[in-house]
């Protein structure tokens, strides 16, 4: 027959050298799947395990409570960057959460397919913008000429969150039952009326989740801070956004970059503080967003 | 992959029968291998804790037809699948007992599954050609894993085609998407790709369930020709089909296998009055 | 979604004075701040361009696409080029591109055919949170601990056995390109992962089913049925990946050494736009300087919002739901 028979020799069923190298390249790459899968979480408890062990050593009470130790000088806290963040963090989202919604509700409700598509696009495109570009833009709009202040850089930040608001708050308002919004059509509600009475309140899960992701994102970003609220004129603790506000990320920047080892004792310090605050924000924002999206969908 | 396309290329175009009639001689050439009875025995099995048949034993005689038919859920899919181990690849799905092909159990320790399943091969509900490959690739899928190259290669996807009746309408266009053709014509490059690595039976779950009815014609036409050489076992929700295309059906409920009989004695004569209230239509 | 024209039904017999005055000012007010988040957020895009273009006005008329070839960055004599920067950029992407990319696939694979149900999900979501880790903090983690690594052992060990390819050549150092290279790996890969899962999961299981019956094993389905099918999908993934590595700022910054060179060693010091500009933050001099560092966020503007526009029209074809 020429063709050379498919059917190994004896039994059909069992296969002969070719087969078993099939199922060897088939085991060698299910094996190196699996350790692909094994490295990536090891990467992520080989980070966190470091800051662990680096950071726990300098933490105490008195890191959360104590301003900084004057330069050079060993003890202190950061109770000064603490206030600042929160204060930065707050702002922003107090900015970009009324926005994001905002823009939201005006694709999912009023907006008709073209121009959804296009604000969705702008907002991708808007969360793929470099956070450090975000940072220059407002620094050459809010400080060049001025000064670095807490203003500008709650600014920046909020536009780095409104994208990741925005986008998440879509999914969960596109997932309102429309029989939900028919139900305040036939009571003669008018369509805003539906969005704050209805909408709003039935997605209200999924829309905080979206608000945890979004602060969980910008309490680690540092780029958009350096060029907006970087350089502080003193140690206390500020909580006028009118000057520059000292803050987490940045002062872990700037530990890191230092020569001195009790320097980078306080950055581990940080960052296990800050490691935890946006891992367990990212968790429970995720953890929550299941529960939303199952009993929106019913699945 | 709409499944009710209207196409009125398969039956009206005049070439294809000049075409066909001398392929049909090919299918009687020294390769065709016949087909092996299989014997199911004592066959259990499970979704999870769900258990889907009972304590199955039938033989499906060689080069014949079988039809399997029942009830939806009444384990026939089930059945089938368990036949080339397809079962199996449904997370937390089991089964136990012995189907024999010849006088080998395809669930003997020792087996292979790529080779159970490259000798009983499988046609499925919706066509499911390759998206990415062309006709020619498609049938040439099953061939290639086995490691068969070059003009062997070739011979064997023409002499599929034209075992289908699909050649004259694709002759020219080997190297087109598959998933380009109709949705008959898909159904058809998937037997020819089934048939293209020579099993020794053939399961088809609901071939035409997703045809029209001149494609569902012409795949009950080739089921007729293609049981000289293969051993086919065929499910179908639909018992004139069955009537047409089966030597002998089985009827099954609820997992459990009620009747075997000649189709011809399954439909005007059942044993079983539950065999009967079904043919009839009483059913539920 | 909904048009407005299907949704407004007919309160037209009610005179005017009966609606309440609440829904009369409350209803046009709220589509109008609607309308107008929807209009900032393309607003703000827009006006991020202008206004880094504008800046950089100075430093585009004085050095022109010239800038783009020049390799110096000398605020003394105020000679700027953004030649090192642009192929450091390049370069630590697409070496963690080509280290991300098969593992992300790897990962996608083993999440959506392998893994056992239950542990499905955690496992992406692990991967997925080193996507969380702030930047700086994986940038110290860079300097400190992967650094020493490289540094004394990585890097003298890869010398040893490849020194004959100029990238393996030169001096082990904690800091340079390997590093950057690295970490942005570790930034990428849940990007990619992600929507390659993503991508994956779109296969219809009769086309798997249709490999098995065949014969085939799981990675022959995969290479017949999953990956071709799934390779645009894929690309978007790289792509998208590439922009988030493209325009990493701090932790490259920390970890690259942030030098004015083009070296083919791995191992040396090297700068990226994104490292460039977050490193001048406190030296950046008024006029031609603080231009210049503008002149750099143009160009790595322009790119990222070329890979991220690529990426989605690729990507938006999978239909995936959820984020991204």
């Amino acid at each position: 027959m020429g063709a050379g028979s498919l059917q190994p020799s004896g039994s059909r069923l069992v296969g002969g050298p070719r087969h078993r190298r099939r199922v060897a390249v088939n085991r060698l790459v299910e094996a190196g799947c699996t350790l692909a899968a094994i490295l990536a979480v090891a990467v992520l408890a080989l980070v966190v395990i470091s800051v662990l062990i680096k950071g726990l050593p300098a933490l105490n009470l008195g890191f959360f409570t104590q301003e900084p130790a004057p330069f050079g000088q060993p003890g202190g806290g950061i109770a000064n960057s603490i206030v600042g963040s929160a204060i930065l963090v707050g702002l922003a989202t107090a900015i970009s959460v009324p926005v994001g919604i905002m823009v939201a509700v005006y694709t999912t409700q009023f907006a008709g397919p073209r121009v959804a598509g296009a604000i969705r696009f702008a907002l991708d495109i808007l969360n793929g913008v470099p956070t450090i570009v975000t940072g220059v833009f407002i620094f050459g709009l809010m400080v060049v000429g001025n000064q670095q202040s807490g203003w500008a850089a709650a600014v920046a930040l909020a536009i780095v969150e409104l994208p990741i608001v925005a986008r998440s708050a879509q999914e969960v308002l596109a997932l309102v039952p429309r029989s939900l919004q028919e139900a305040g059509l036939a009571l003669g509600l008018r369509r805003w009326r539906i969005v704050v009475r209805i909408v709003v309140p039935t997605a209200a899960g999924g829309l905080i989740t979206g608000a945890v992701l979004g602060v969980a994102r910008v309490a680690g970003e540092t780029a958009p801070l350096l060029f907006t609220s970087s350089i502080f004129s003193d140690l206390g603790i500020t909580t006028s956004p009118s000057q520059a506000m000292p803050n987490i990320p940045v002062t872990i920047f700037s530990l890191s970059e230092s020569p001195a080892p009790a320097d980078h004792a306080r950055a581990w310090a940080a960052a296990l503080v800050l490691i935890l605050f946006v891992l367990l924000l990212s968790v429970v924002a995720r953890a929550f967003h299941e529960r939303t999206r199952r009993r929106l969908t019913g699945r | 992959m709409s499944t009710r396309r209207t196409h009125s290329n398969e039956m009206t175009t005049p070439d294809i029968n000049e075409d066909e009639h001398p392929d049909l001689g090919a299918l009687g050439a020294p390769v065709a291998p016949t087909g092996h009875s299989v014997e199911v025995q004592e066959l259990n099995a499970y979704y999870g804790s769900e258990q889907a048949l009972r304590e199955v034993t039938l033989t499906f005689a060689a080069n014949t037809v079988t039809a399997i038919i029942g009830p939806s859920g009444c384990g026939k899919s089930t059945l089938v699948r368990c036949i080339n181990r397809m079962h199996e690849e449904i997370p937390g799905a089991r089964a136990e007992g012995r189907v024999l092909l010849g006088d080998e159990d395809v669930y003997a320790p020792k087996v292979d599954i790529t080779a159970v399943r490259r000798a009983i091969g499988m046609v499925f509900q919706r066509p499911n050609p390759f998206p990415t490959m062309s006709i020619f690739d498609n049938v040439a899928a099953g061939l290639k894993l086995a490691g068969m190259r070059g003009e062997a290669v070739r011979e064997r996807v023409h002499r599929s085609l034209r075992a289908v009746g699909l050649w004259g309408e694709v002759k020219d266009r080997l190297n087109r998407p598959g998933i380009g053709l109709s949705g008959g014509q898909q159904q058809r490059l998937c037997i020819a790709r089934t048939i293209a690595v020579e099993p020794e039976v053939i399961l088809m779950d609901e071939p035409a369930s997703a045809l029209d009815p001149i494609s569902t014609l012409r795949v009950e036409e080739l089921i007729a020709e293609l049981k000289s050489r293969y051993t086919i076992v065929i499910v179908t929700h639909n018992m004139q089909q069955a009537g047409r295309v089966a030597d002998s059906t089985v009827f099954m409920l609820d997992g459990s296998l009620v009747e075997h009989a000649p189709t011809q004695q399954m439909f005007t004569n059942p044993r079983d009055e539950r065999t009967e209230r079904y043919v009839t239509g009483k059913f539920g | 979604m909904s048009t407005p024209a299907e949704i407004q039904f007919a309160p037209r017999r009610l005179s005017e004075s009966h609606v309440k005055l609440v829904d009369r000012i409350g209803e046009p007010l709220f589509r109008a701040l609607a309308a107008a988040a929807g209009v900032a957020s393309v607003g703000i895009l827009v006006w991020i361009a202008e206004s880094v273009f504008n800046q950089a006005g100075l430093a585009i008329s004085h050095f022109g696409l010239a800038f783009l070839g020049h390799n110096t960055w000398n605020p003394v004599t105020n000679d700027f080029g953004a030649a090192s920067f642009i192929y450091g950029t390049v370069v630590s992407s697409l070496i963690a591109l080509l280290i991300a990319t098969p593992t992300a696939i790897a990962i996608a694979i083993y999440l959506t055919e392998l893994a056992p149900r239950r542990v499905r999900r955690p496992i992406a979501i692990l991967v997925e949170l080193l996507a969380a880790i702030p930047s700086v903090i994986l940038g110290l983690w860079g300097i400190i601990v992967l650094g020493p690594f490289l540094g004394n052992h990585l890097e003298p060990f890869l010398s040893g056995v490849l020194g004959w390819i100029p990238l393996f050549a030169g001096t082990p150092s904690p800091y340079g390109m390997l590093n950057a290279a690295l970490i942005l790996t570790i930034m990428a890969l849940p990007i990619v992962t992600s929507v390659t899962r993503e991508v994956f999961q779109t296969t219809p299981g009769d086309l798997k089913e249709g490999a098995y019956a065949l014969g085939a094993t799981r990675w022959e389905m995969l290479r017949m049925t999953v990956l071709p099918v799934a390779r645009p999908g894929i690309v978007g993934a790289v792509i998208l990946g590439l922009g988030r590595a493209l325009g990493e700022a701090i932790a490259v910054t920390q970890v690259i050494g942030n030098a004015t060179q083009i070296s083919s060693s791995l191992f040396a010091p090297a700068g990226t736009l994104a490292a460039q500009i977050a490193s001048e933050y406190q030296s950046a001099n008024p006029g031609l300087g603080t231009s210049s560092l503008m002149y750099l966020a143009a160009i790595l503007l322009v790119i990222s919002l070329l890979a991220n526009a690529v990426a989605w029209r690729i990507v938006r074809r999978f239909n995936i739901m959820g984020r991204r």
